[in-house]
């Protein structure tokens, strides 16, 4: 008898023991733009931060068995369709994460949708992710254009920067970024004098500087990106803009675009980003676990979204203990609350769009730089609540039902 | 102050200036481009890449060497020019008497793998160089504010773009040049290196696109692909002004540099196209470009 009990002790243990130590096997795909202009943004290091999230997620939960893939998608909307239905269709990838470059994106997402597996945005800018394109398969993690242009519009025109001037790239992510921000400078009282478009990857700037000159506009917008960006500046910094009171707005600047730059050059530049690598000790913790394998280079903000995200999803899946159906998974990571070191606490909306503070920064000076990376001033913290477009302007058929 | 158009005459005259500056850059790079086709018969698509290199070496001498920006000017196109003698002696001394297409499939081949190892080793944003002290700051013309480094930019390109134009039109130099383009067999027997001379000319087509480079990496940003956003447009201008045709080269560059300043204003959306417009045209009138010779 006793010995009976025993073995039924023994048989409980075990069957609870095996039920613990169930083996969950995740394939997640990193696709971004690992060769071109892009690939300092997300690239390798979106891979080196993917990484970082498997081995801290696995310190907990060694039972989540976890396989890195990841592609060059060249930011062609039909490479990154096949990669993405490749790994789907044959490789049994779970989630594709990252994808620098709104067109592929949106691609990914719809394709996503279509085989129920799981995206996680982290690269691209396009608000419409979580807006009239949103669907329950997709989370948008680091930041959108509403968010871009709302967060440094708003700023400027509240400190005095109440005239503006655009410095568009030619092209839809352009116009969309020009739009959301002339839809921010205007509804807190700001006036827009002035526009011009130019084309995509222009080298010489100084003629469309020298309109914006000669507009007397308070702020120039540059509704750009990348290389435009860095030129635009470059030229700003020589045709003695910021010096004859006029100031740059970086819609859309991310870190690697300041350090590319030089301080000298961009200094007193205003933007906004949700997250960066000089903020606090754990930031600073992780940038050097990272640079590990990216040496010399300072993370940014889309390469630590990779890693939150990745986070955050692989937690719905441990809690799951499934990783097969996609919506489910998605509906996972919206039901609990994101608490990860580099994003902090935050949520997850209906409408897939993942919610948390916003800071506005501003260039230091080549003085005011103690050590390299040292890049910015903290301005001001947009709240979370205020950060991202509101739920209902978003035309998200799932916020409504 | 008077109105051309509908606009200021102030705002047009800085931007007919400012034309004749970009021009410069795709008269100092088509000018490269002109030297070695009209000497080598190779279309040198990697000439994008080596006015990449000539930024990039800039960087290096700077951040690693601590030599000025005036130091770069003279030994970056050195260094870029060697890198071109060493492709020139390995691959393109075998193409002479191929078809043009060979020369451009490996050169472009060079330009491609050229890039991606700059990118794999730098990243794709770019390399931050600061303008020389001398060079900053401007003047008020007063129809607009013209940086120092670009009235530097003007004058220097247009002295080593006349220089280039004396030394191959105007010297003895340039006469065994051009005639050992017409009849190597025939110059080789009076007794002049000819394959020498075609190596160095290489050389100096592409110390040409390094000097440009140099030149450009104060203002615009220094990354790997800085030359192939650049080249398409600079064969345009070259193709406009007549294949090999050197003053072409260097007339079409600042011409076009104004017509597409002034595209600037009046159409900005169109002005990374008109360059092609004006190819297209120049092509159906006069097939073998402005300056060219009908073969």
């Amino acid at each position: 008898m006793k010995s009976l009990v025993s073995l039924a002790a023994l048989a409980a243990a075990l069957s609870c023991g095996t039920a613990q130590a169930q083996q969950i096997t995740v394939k997640i795909g990193v696709m971004s733009d690992m060769s071109s202009l892009y690939s300092d943004i997300g690239g390798a290091g979106s891979t080196a931060a993917a990484k970082l999230a498997v081995a801290d997620f696995q310190k907990d939960n060694p039972n989540v068995k976890v396989e890195i893939l990841s592609a060059d998608h060249q930011n062609k909307p039909d490479v990154g369709s096949s990669v993405v239905n490749k790994w789907f269709d044959t490789e049994g990838v779970d989630l594709v994460i990252d994808v620098p470059n709104s067109g592929v994106a949106l691609a990914t997402s719809e394709i996503a949708r279509a085989k129920n597996k799981v995206f996680v945005v982290s690269g691209a800018a396009a608000s419409d992710l979580t807006g009239s394109k949103c669907n329950a398969n997709t989370v948008h993690w680091t930041y959108d254009t509403w968010m871009l242009a709302n967060g440094t519009g708003k700023a400027l025109v509240k400190t005095g920067g109440d005239s503006w001037f655009f410095l568009t790239a030619d092209y839809a992510f352009g116009h969309a970024l020009e739009r959301d921000t002339a839809a921010a400078v205007e509804a807190n009282g700001g006036k827009v004098l002035g526009k011009v478009r130019h084309p995509l990857n222009t080298n010489d700037f100084s003629s469309f500087l020298l309109q914006a000159q000669t507009s007397k506009a308070k702020v120039i917008g540059l509704a750009n990106a990348g290389g435009d960006t860095i030129n635009s500046i470059k030229a700003g910094a020589e045709f003695g803009i910021v010096k004859g009171g006029q100031k740059f707005a970086g819609l859309l600047v991310f870190a690697s675009d300041v350090n590319a730059l030089g301080l000298a050059t961009a200094q007193g530049l205003t933007l906004t980003e949700t997250w960066y690598w000089d903020a606090n000790d754990v930031n600073r913790a992780w940038t050097k676990r990272w640079q590990v394998e990216r040496p010399g280079k300072f993370p940014t903000m889309v390469q630590a979204g990779v890693y939150a995200g990745l986070t955050h999803y692989l937690k719905a899946v441990a809690a799951l203990k499934a990783s097969a159906d996609g919506k489910a998974v998605v509906a996972k990571m919206k039901e609990l609350p994101t608490d990860d070191p580099l994003f902090g606490k935050g949520t997850i909306r209906a409408d897939g769009r993942k919610v948390h503070d916003a800071y506005l920064f501003e260039v230091k000076a080549p003085a005011e730089s103690k050590h390299p990376g040292d890049f910015y001033h903290l301005r001001a913290t947009i709240p979370a609540a205020e950060a991202f477009r509101p739920l209902k302007d978003g035309q998200c058929p799932l916020a409504s039902g | 102050m008077f109105e051309i158009f509908g606009i200021p005459s102030q705002a047009l005259f800085g931007q007919l200036l400012l034309g004749l500056i970009n021009g410069s850059f795709y008269a100092l790079l088509s000018l490269g481009l002109a030297v070695i086709f009209g000497m080598l018969n190779i279309i040198n698509f990697t000439h994008g890449a080596q006015y990449m290199m000539g930024a990039f070496v800039a960087f290096f001498l700077l951040q690693y060497g601590g030599l000025s920006y005036w130091w770069a000017l003279l030994f970056a196109p050195i260094i870029v020019a060697v890198t071109g003698i060493v492709i020139e002696r390995a691959f393109l001394q075998w193409l002479y008497k191929l078809d043009h297409l060979y020369g451009l499939l490996l050169t472009f081949g060079i330009a491609l793998i050229t890039e991606g190892v700059f990118r794999n080793y730098f990243g794709s944003s770019g390399l931050p160089y600061q303008m020389p002290d001398a060079l900053r700051g401007g003047q008020n013309l007063g129809f607009m504010f013209l940086p120092n480094y670009r009235a530097w930019v003007i004058v220097f390109s247009l002295f080593v773009c006349l220089a280039t134009w004396f030394v191959i039109e105007r010297t003895r130099l340039g006469a065994y040049l051009r005639a050992a383009t017409e009849n190597p067999t025939l110059v080789r027997a009076f007794g002049i290196n000819v394959p020498r001379m075609i190596t160095l000319t290489y050389g100096l087509g592409v110390g040409l696109a390094a000097l440009a480079g140099v030149m450009a990496a104060p203002i615009y940003n220094v990354s790997p692909q800085m030359g192939a956003d650049l080249i398409i447009v600079v064969f345009a201008v070259v193709v406009i002004g007549g294949m090999g045709s050197i003053m072409g080269a260097i007339v079409t560059g600042f011409g076009l540099g104004v017509i597409e300043g002034l595209t600037k204003v009046f159409f900005p959306e169109a002005s990374n196209t008109v360059i092609f417009v004006i190819m297209a045209i120049v092509l159906l009138v006069r097939p073998a470009g402005l300056f060219g010779r009908t073969a």
